[in-house]
């Protein structure tokens, strides 16, 4: 057994010292091999991150949010479809949303606003994200003015801030009291954004979303379930997405890593026809090219891999923002929870060292099984 | 110092790091457990329904509430402008061969 690892460290040995002569093109091969591994990594990382925690918090959102439909369009909803409902078995709870959007042109960001039902606020109060908060530049105790959509100046005093540390929810949220919201949007007061429902037994959900659709032909109920199923495909998505547009990338690296693996340069078959004259054997030639793609490969992956967990879960994947922020002026600032999935890592780890070892000794095998002379000449 | 040596000693750091960062991730998912419940409970009282990633478009704002027509909801042939629409997945009928 001792004889065996110390063949194979004397191997390894031989095979660095192989990897030193062509250093500069064996380094560079490292950096792309880590590049590609750690840009698979992040994606992988944070789309499972995102996809794990807005499963775990939207599971908290209403159980059934009833639209109105007008021309194929939201329209606001009667205050008297509330009575339309009626007494539905297994509703324990309805009632009317407001919300809405508002374009701020002083910074030329969107703007989600709310009237809470959690909190009682004054006619001039406002309690807002985070992510306003910094894009406005404003504290507690602030004053933020809004045109109406009437054309009215209105002034608010920042009360509160929502947590920072949820900005992944709430970042451009902006909670007003109901008199306010209505005033400031001209909504009547028999009039809601929406209504959601409680139901108090899952499995009863859909037959009473069938109900409704009987009660209120122009209404259209939105499931949890479809809210979670809308998140859950998206990051799917969006990592398929992001994997096609690494794809070229990839290819490219896949087409110079074959051929660097697979086709030897006359330097490499002079090497190996001198190592066969001089009595190394087929298997140790093989063995020692193993030695090489894995080295290659075991350290792109696991230096890929731990850039990859910093840039995500230290770094905000700064990288991505750009791409996740699009044209939005307010994006959140999270650092996403770190949930990591061992079997994408797995796979991961399979598809990046495992072909690369393979395509170096297939050719290796078929350079050492010939003559040394020949192979020399 | 062999170079084989070196090598291991290498390789057995950045897997120790690999190691390290899976505990890392246990751990602070366990100590993450009261901010997401606060996030939850966020969700619960203000009933929100969606996540505040994309602000940049009503319809990409509010994904799970945007009408059925999004994004061509303008014209038939207005196609989606906006850069994280042609992230978003399409409806599940029109990808169905």
């Amino acid at each position: 057994m001792k004889k065996l690892i110390l063949r194979q460290k004397y191997l390894i040995d031989f095979t660095l010292s192989s990897l030193k002569r062509r250093l500069a093109k064996n380094l560079g091969l490292l950096l792309v091999y880590t590049l590609i591994v750690f840009l698979l990594a992040s994606v992988m990382l944070f789309t499972h991150s995102l996809r794990r925690e807005a499963g775990i918090i939207l599971e908290s959102s209403p159980e059934i949010i009833l639209q109105r439909l007008v021309a194929g369009r939201h329209d606001l909803m009667p205050a008297e479809y509330l009575d339309r409902i009626g007494r539905i078995r297994g509703v324990t709870r309805k009632a009317g949303r407001l919300w809405g959007y508002f374009y701020d042109p002083a910074v030329q960001a969107n703007y989600t606003l709310m009237v809470p039902r959690d909190r009682d606020l004054g006619q001039q109060e406002v309690v807002i994200g985070a992510g306003i908060a910094r894009t406005r530049g404003v504290d507690v105790g602030d004053f933020l003015t809004f045109r109406s959509s009437d054309g009215r100046a209105f002034s608010f005093r920042v009360v509160d801030i929502l947590e920072a540390d949820a900005e992944l929810v709430n970042a451009d949220l902006l909670l007003v009291s109901e008199g306010t919201y209505r005033d400031f949007f001209g909504i009547p007061a028999d009039r809601f954004t929406d209504i959601v429902l409680q139901v108090r037994n899952p499995s009863e959900v859909r037959k009473v979303a069938e109900k409704l659709t009987v009660l209120l032909p122009d209404a259209r109920p939105i499931l949890r379930e479809e809210i979670l199923r809308t998140y859950d495909s998206i990051f799917s998505w969006r990592q398929g997405i992001v994997f096609v547009l690494l794809g070229g990338s990839i290819l490219a690296f896949v087409i110079f890593a074959w051929d660097k693996a697979s086709g030897l340069s006359a330097e490499e078959k002079r090497e190996i026809g001198i190592l066969k004259a001089i009595g190394w054997e087929t298997s140790d030639v093989i063995r020692m090219k193993f030695w090489e793609g894995s080295i290659v490969s075991l350290t792109a992956f696991l230096l890929g891999f731990i850039l990859a967990y910093l840039h995500v879960f230290y770094g905000q994947a700064a990288l991505f923002e750009p791409v996740l922020k699009g044209w939005a002026v307010i994006y959140p600032s999270f650092n996403p929870t770190p949930f990591v999935d061992g079997l994408q890592v797995a796979t991961l780890f399979f598809f990046t060292v495992f072909p690369y070892t393979v395509a170096t000794i297939i050719p290796i095998w078929q350079a050492s099984i010939t003559d040394p002379d020949a192979v020399m000449r | 110092m062999r170079l084989s040596d070196r090598l291991f000693i290498f390789i057995a750091a950045c897997l120790a790091l690999l190691v390290l960062a899976f505990v890392d991730a246990a751990v602070r998912v366990r100590l993450a457990e009261p901010a997401l419940e606060a996030r939850a409970t966020l969700v619960r009282q203000l009933e929100l329904t969606d996540l505040s990633l994309f602000t940049e478009a009503r319809y990409t704002r509010h994904l799970s509430q945007s009408d059925i027509h999004t994004a061509f909801q303008d014209h038939p042939n207005s196609f989606d402008h906006f850069p994280s629409g042609s992230l978003v997945l399409p409806p599940s009928h029109l990808r169905v061969p």
